[in-house]
């Protein structure tokens, strides 16, 4: 077992995928069961991948016995350890919790697990893979799964999945291109034999549109301003369960290809891709947040914050010292879950037949456990100590400072001003005092189950950001570095 | 290509924006292909006496055949989502569309 950790978690999504689907015929019955436990086994191999390298150090894996750089390959390294971990636990929660998956496709909801463990399979075959195509075949597995997910609500999310499909497949396909312009220079795909080969052809042509085409594609799939045109209708749309899933996970597996192309793999000094990386960051933290604090709907509030906290990740990419990547890897696994958080709580709200709008979510004290953990959800999100979100901002400011970028210090701190303004008009809308004597909302146990282990998960990932920065985000980092 | 991302871009037809897709994608395998060209080289299928410099590159012409099934699933669930679009709306034109979709969400529908 312990030498295949890491292929076991994509592998086991995959596989509960297919369990799933086999018992459609029992309309929809031991679904839910049989998902949440695949994806937990999967979590749990992630975790144990992450007890590994803790223990061994970094591993290649080779599959099916090819040696690379001819065979595909699967790389556990401190950082594909962490993103696997965070990936598999925070899709195990909004899983476990997805609000109203009976609602939406009553007895057909082993359409909607089996999807959604296609989904995650292809998020964490992203993360696991060590090879640049393969990380292609696995971005459209999960891409795939996703456009139908989002389509799959029916009625304004029809539009918004084929609009997201077009726009994801024209992600995939520069993705795609760019890969083929840096397979043309060096003759190879495999990314440990790119990284040692393409520092003597780093001059060429070539390499600066192999750069440019992989790193648009993969920005495309991360909701990057200005490329985030699919993000906020996908998420607005597409029902709740499938909102709390995709807003956490799917931008992140993307940001983390980016992560591992530009800066372990490609490491195009010569070329401002870095500069570029950090100030499309920063023009996201800004506008996202702008757009976000305009929006009457919450799930299209909490969409374009997804933009805005997409650009802190982007911008730490950019800099790229040991700080600000520390920031941002730190603030994927912080946004995934509060970003779940924020999601099941709106999706658990707004299922109480009022709707999403701001002015129909007023629970006041009848929220209950809802209202507090998107409190604790939504601090975060400003960044307010000890929730995980300030650490993850520490880091990053730290790195902008080291970096000697004003600008981008600024940015981080109006980012954080735009937050509270759009996250205190999301709790105020939860809290304020409802006008009519509306019943106390009916949430499912699972919900606040889920909800009440991210808000515990926020925090604890605040008290131990120190430990986990020192032992596994810093190495993660390291290779990286210049 | 550049034909491709152009008909994706010009028209407001959903249907004539997903063969834009098609040709794009159409383009990326085709360039692959031309990688594994050679000249004066034959099938790569290992034999006595074929030296490697005598063989065309098989590696991009497995690699298409799975770029190609990924095209193939990913136009599969477009034209899903397009025939679900047309029962609902009638319609396969952007503007009617998004047009109906803003009504619809102003009443509520698909909370």
């Amino acid at each position: 077992m312990r030498a295949h950790l890491a292929v076991l978690p994509p592998l086991l999504a995959l596989a509960g995928a297919l369990l799933v689907a086999l018992s459609t015929p029992l309309r929809g019955r031991g679904a839910r069961p049989l998902a949440v436990g695949t994806a937990a086994a999967a979590a749990v191999a992630a975790l144990a991948g992450i007890a590994d390298v803790l223990a061994r150090g970094p591993q290649r894996y080779a599959l099916g016995g090819w040696p690379p750089p001819w065979g595909i390959e699967a790389v556990l390294d401190p950082l594909s350890a962490f993103t696997m971990t965070v990936v598999a636990v925070v899709a195990t929660v909004a899983l476990a919790a997805g609000p109203g998956v009976a609602t939406v496709y009553g007895r057909s909801s082993s359409t909607f697990y089996a999807l959604a463990l296609v989904a995650v399979a292809g998020f964490l075959g992203i993360v696991a893979s060590g090879d640049l195509f393969n990380v292609f075949v696995f971005l459209e597995i999960a891409a795939i799964a996703s456009y139908a997910l989002v389509a799959s609500g029916g009625g304004p999310g029809l539009l918004a999945g084929f609009r997201y499909l077009v726009l994801g497949t024209v992600g995939a396909s520069f993705y795609l291109l760019g890969v083929g312009l840096l397979y043309v220079l060096t003759g190879s795909l495999n990314m440990a034999d790119l990284a040692a080969r393409l520092p003597a052809l780093s001059d060429s042509p070539l390499f600066a549109a192999g750069v440019a085409f992989v790193v648009v594609g993969l920005a495309i799939k991360m909701g990057l301003f200005p490329l985030h045109g699919w993000l906020p209708d996908a998420y607005t749309h597409a029902p709740p369960p499938v909102a709390s899933l995709l807003a956490a996970v799917a931008t992140k597996a993307a940001a983390y290809a980016l992560a591992r192309t530009v800066l372990y793999v490609l490491r195009p000094d010569e070329l401002p891709v870095g500069t570029v990386l950090a100030w499309v960051g920063a023009a996201s933290i800004l506008a996202g947040g702008v757009l976000a604090v305009r929006q009457t709907d919450a799930r299209r509030l909490l969409a374009y914050s997804s933009v805005s906290q997409m650009g802190y990740i982007a911008l730490g990419l950019g800099l790229a010292n040991a700080p600000a990547l520390a920031g941002a890897y730190l603030h994927v696994l912080n946004h995934a879950m509060m970003k779940a958080a924020l999601f099941l709580g709106v999706g658990a709200l707004a299922m109480q037949g009022r709707g999403p709008a701001l002015s129909a979510l007023r629970f006041g004290r009848r929220a209950s456990v809802v209202g507090i953990t998107m409190v604790v959800a939504a601090l975060s999100m400003v960044g307010v100590p000890p929730a995980g979100g300030f650490f993850s901002k520490w880091y990053l400011l730290q790195g902008a400072v080291d970096a000697t970028q004003p600008g981008l210090v600024a940015v981080i701190l109006i980012g954080s001003v735009l937050a509270l303004a759009y996250c205190y008009r999301l709790t105020e809308a939860v809290w304020f005092p409802p006008a009519d004597e509306a019943p106390a909302p009916q949430t499912p146990r699972a919900v606040r189950l889920g909800l009440v282990t991210l808000a515990a998960g926020i925090v604890l990932v605040g008290l131990v950001s120190g430990v986990l920065v020192e032992r596994l985000l810093l190495p993660a980092a390291a290779p990286a570095l210049r | 290509m550049m034909l491709g991302l152009y008909v994706m871009v010009a028209h407001r037809n959903l249907l004539k924006k997903l063969v834009g897709m098609t040709i794009f994608q159409t383009a990326i395998i085709l360039f692959f292909l031309l990688t594994a060209v050679k000249r004066h080289a034959t099938l790569p299928i290992v034999h006595e006496g074929l030296p490697p410099a005598a063989a065309m590159n098989p590696l991009p012409h497995a690699l298409m055949l799975t770029a190609i099934v990924v095209m193939v699933a990913t136009t599969g669930v477009a034209l899903a989502i397009l025939i679900r679009l047309y029962e609902r709306y009638q319609s396969i034109e952007e503007d009617d569309i998004a047009a109906r979709v803003d009504a619809e969400v102003a009443a509520g529908v698909g909370r």
